[in-house]
């Protein structure tokens, strides 16, 4: 068993490695999207549309939820557990908040008349966006998990590998969501 | 301060796989073991058996519908029985057809030739011959095998449902497989269709992570990336392939879902269908292919990896000779899988594709013809001179080689937009992709199988049964397929299910009876593979040695029956390449022994 210990010791923890592996998957996916996005903006009777405002609030909160989540890392790495676990709690809520603030998105949207009807922008958004959102849930729902250690913890854990795990995670949908918002403002619009 | 991090990292990671090891002598139940298995050499076995399983449904499709192409005018009595008003009179209706051809190419493509293969054999083989005790995470890998038996759930419901599976052909082509005014098949089948893909595109992209994580992670000591069999180099590039690829095709599933479900127009667009004008507008049908062939040709190499890398292993031992061109094998598979995402409009020529993209795809897809004939050469060039045993499984990787390139040949045709202007649509195609990606791969999984059987169940197949199911398939995959280039050269069109209207297609009807007739005995013969497989299991000759072929790979280090974690005591080293055969006036040098001092360099 000891080879494997000093093999391993240097190279990447394999669940980070296979998370980066499937940050790649997903990036394909979206990639896959939005180029099809680009080819079908160039076809007759296509529509743009316009951001509603408060998908700018729920940027920031994406944001701040990230930063929570790297300050969670630092005070499990200083064993500050009770900060530890009052961070990822907040982590957690904004991202339901997030969540919640994409529904309204879409429901001023929809209220605006974009909607399923005809061809344009707007169809795409609530898929892309929608999906986008799927993927902060399901990331939502390894925080609760990660949680509800922390909190009935009565295994020991020193290793901080799965927090920086959710956390690159996180990060990731945190730059996927900027790269989406950027992409609708720039070439939806 | 860093000094005690990095300690701690170490206990922490021996920590870890202590509790692997101890993994393996805890009291396993029935459930545990066979059921919800976390051991990859279980989970393998499931891929491999549901496979077999959807092998014998998806060839049996082919039978049917074989039957029809063969003996249009007759009726056969005992189909009504089975099928009902699908087969009135005993005669398979349109609907039915399709829905038949539409599962035959989805089942086999994915549920068998991805699942049941790379399922199979990545699991089986890459931690044994890389020398791990796991996969990277046992529990995704699970996962992995129970979406895909979910996967299967659904694909199978929608065969006995009123309305019929989807029919829209294995590449869902929009507006016919969106809207379902457009036929019986395009109703609940299609939906229960896209359904079963979105949960068969979850278990391959958990599957496919861990094979790369693992691959990259998780090797013993000593084996370095090339150290490691091409087996596992297959593997590595087809995972990468399929965790590129796969999620296009997922939104563009995710895409056709919302267009039938929910009236939007991402495919659609100025339709009129049984005098309804429909409102959809804007959309693109072509957005659908490009979607659809960006996974669909990896998909392609998906299939046909594997069964190279198997081959390459199993040619090499059977052959007691190293294999010829290690490094340019590997370069060969890189340059197939860079290709292999640059290829897709070659499936598009003659859809509406601009004429010059289509000249960039042309040479581009040309290109592939290179790394496929290094291959082929070191194939040849290991096999000669070699001292060949000629056991099931080295014959089938022999028949792989001789069908990829009979196949691949004919593939240089396709590949040209201008002669596909004629031959795209005929039954040239079925010959060229059936005989390539198809019966090839299938020959590279019947090697494995053959091979790999000891290891997997501690007992020998047949031997005898294993050559007559070799000779009657060798045989009957060129009677089946090479007549079709004929008939796609004289401009039979594929996807029809009577031909009657043509007369000047008349002259091929004794053909097509022929056809139908070796599909029938070759089908029955593997059925008797089937019965080889099940009954060697339970009854067949026992292994006595832990390294029947002479091989020089990891996983015959291993006991015979091996339990969870492999090895019972530290996991071996590796101190070479894994095709040290005839050297130094030695047979075979397993990759755990220390090179001599005055051994001769490979």
């Amino acid at each position: 068993m000891n080879t494997v210990g000093m093999e391993t010791k240097n190279r990447m923890h394999p669940h980070k490695f296979t998370l980066w592996v499937a940050i790649a998957s997903i990036v394909m996916m979206f990639a896959g999207l939005t180029s099809a996005f680009i080819v079908k903006s160039n076809q007759a009777n296509w529509k743009p549309v316009t951001l509603p405002k408060v998908f700018w609030v729920s940027t920031a909160v994406i944001l701040l939820s990230s930063l929570a989540i790297q300050m969670a890392i630092r005070s499990f790495k200083q064993r500050n557990m009770s900060q530890y676990r009052m961070l990822i709690t907040a982590t957690l809520v904004l991202g339901v908040v997030f969540v919640a603030l994409q529904w309204m998105g879409f429901n001023e949207l929809w209220e605006q008349r974009v909607t399923f009807k005809g061809a344009g922008a707007g169809q795409f958004l609530y898929v892309i966006f929608g999906l986008h959102a799927l993927h902060v849930i399901g990331g939502v729902v390894a925080l609760a998990v990660m949680l509800l250690r922390a909190f009935t913890g009565n295994t020991k854990t020193y290793t901080s590998t799965p927090v920086e795990v959710a956390a690159t995670y996180w990060h990731f949908v945190d730059l996927l969501w900027i790269y989406l918002l950027v992409f609708f403002l720039v070439i939806g619009g | 301060m860093s000094e005690a991090l990095h300690v701690h990292h170490g206990e922490a990671i021996t920590h870890e796989s202590h509790h692997d090891e101890h993994h393996g002598h805890h009291q396993e139940t029935f459930i545990s073991k066979y059921v919800f298995s976390m051991d990859h050499k279980t989970i393998g076995k499931q891929f491999l058996i549901t496979g077999i399983i959807w092998a014998i449904i998806g060839g049996l499709f082919s039978v049917l519908f074989r039957l029809q192409l063969g003996y249009p005018d007759q009726s056969f009595p005992i189909l009504e029985t089975f099928f009902g008003h699908w087969a009135k009179g005993g005669q398979i209706q349109p609907e039915f057809y399709y829905g038949l051809v539409t599962m035959h190419g989805t089942v086999l493509v994915f549920f068998v030739l991805t699942a049941g293969l790379s399922g199979t054999f990545a699991n089986l083989l890459i931690p044994l011959q890389i020398g791990a005790r796991d996969m990277a995470s046992p529990f995704l890998n699970m996962l992995s095998y129970w979406f895909f038996f979910l996967a299967s759930i659904v694909m199978l419901s929608s065969i006995f449902i009123h309305t019929g599976p989807a029919s829209g052909g294995w590449t869902m082509y929009p507006p016919l497989s969106a809207l379902r005014q457009a036929g019986e098949g395009q109703r609940l089948g299609t939906d229960l269709w896209l359904i079963s893909m979105a949960l068969f595109i979850v278990s391959s992209l958990l599957g496919g992570l861990n094979y790369i994580s693992t691959i990259l992670n998780m090797r013993t000591k000593g084996m370095s990336m090339t150290r490691m069999p091409l087996t596992i180099w297959a593997m590595f590039f087809t995972a990468v392939l399929g965790v590129l690829s796969f999620p296009v095709l997922l939104s563009g599933a995710i895409l056709l879902l919302f267009d039938r479900n929910l009236g939007t127009s991402f495919y659609l667009s100025d339709i009129v269908i049984n005098g309804e004008i429909l409102p959809n507008e804007g959309g693109s049908a072509i957005l659908y292919q490009h979607l659809f062939w960006f996974l669909g040709h990896p998909e392609v190499y998906i299939i046909l990896l594997p069964a190279m890398g198997m081959v390459s292993e199993i040619l090499s031992v059977n052959s007691r000779k190293p294999i010829f061109g290690y490094m340019a094998m590997l370069g060969s598979l890189f340059a197939i899988c860079i290709l292999a995402f640059l290829v897709w409009a070659h499936h598009m020529f003659v859809t509406g594709l601009n004429p010059f993209l289509g000249s960039v795809f042309v040479l581009l897809t040309l290109l592939i013809a290179v790394p496929s004939a290094i291959k082929v050469f070191n194939w040849l060039t290991t096999l000669w001179r070699g001292n060949i045993r000629f056991t099931p499984a080295s014959l089938f990787a022999i028949g792989f080689v001789s069908l990829f390139i009979s196949g691949g040949l004919t593939g240089i045709f396709l590949g040209n937009s201008t002669i596909d202007i004629h031959l795209h649509d005929t039954m040239f195609v079925v010959a060229h992709f059936h005989i390539v990606m198809g019966v090839a791969s299938f020959f590279g999984m019947f090697a494995g199988v053959y091979h790999w059987f000891p290891k997997m169940f501690g007992r020998y197949l047949n031997n005898t049964l294993g050559y007559i199911h070799f000779w009657v398939t060798m045989v009957g995959s060129y009677l089946i397929f090479w007549p079709m280039h004929y008939q796609g050269l004289a401009g039979i069109p594929r996807r029809y299910l009577d031909k009657k209207g043509w007369s000047s297609f008349n002259q091929f009807g004794d053909l097509d009876k022929m056809i139908t007739v070796v599909s029938i005995i070759v089908f029955a013969v593997q059925l008797m593979f089937v019965f080889n497989f099940f009954y060697s299991i339970f009854k067949g000759r026992k292994v006595t040695t832990t390294n029947p072929w002479g091989a020089n790979t990891l996983e015959w280090t291993t006991p015979i029956r091996p339990g969870h974690g492999n090895w019972e005591g530290e996991i071996p080293e590796v101190h070479r390449w894994p095709y040290d055969y005839g050297k130094d006036g030695r047979e075979f040098i397993p990759q755990t022994e220390p090179v001599g001092e005055n051994e001769s360099k490979h």
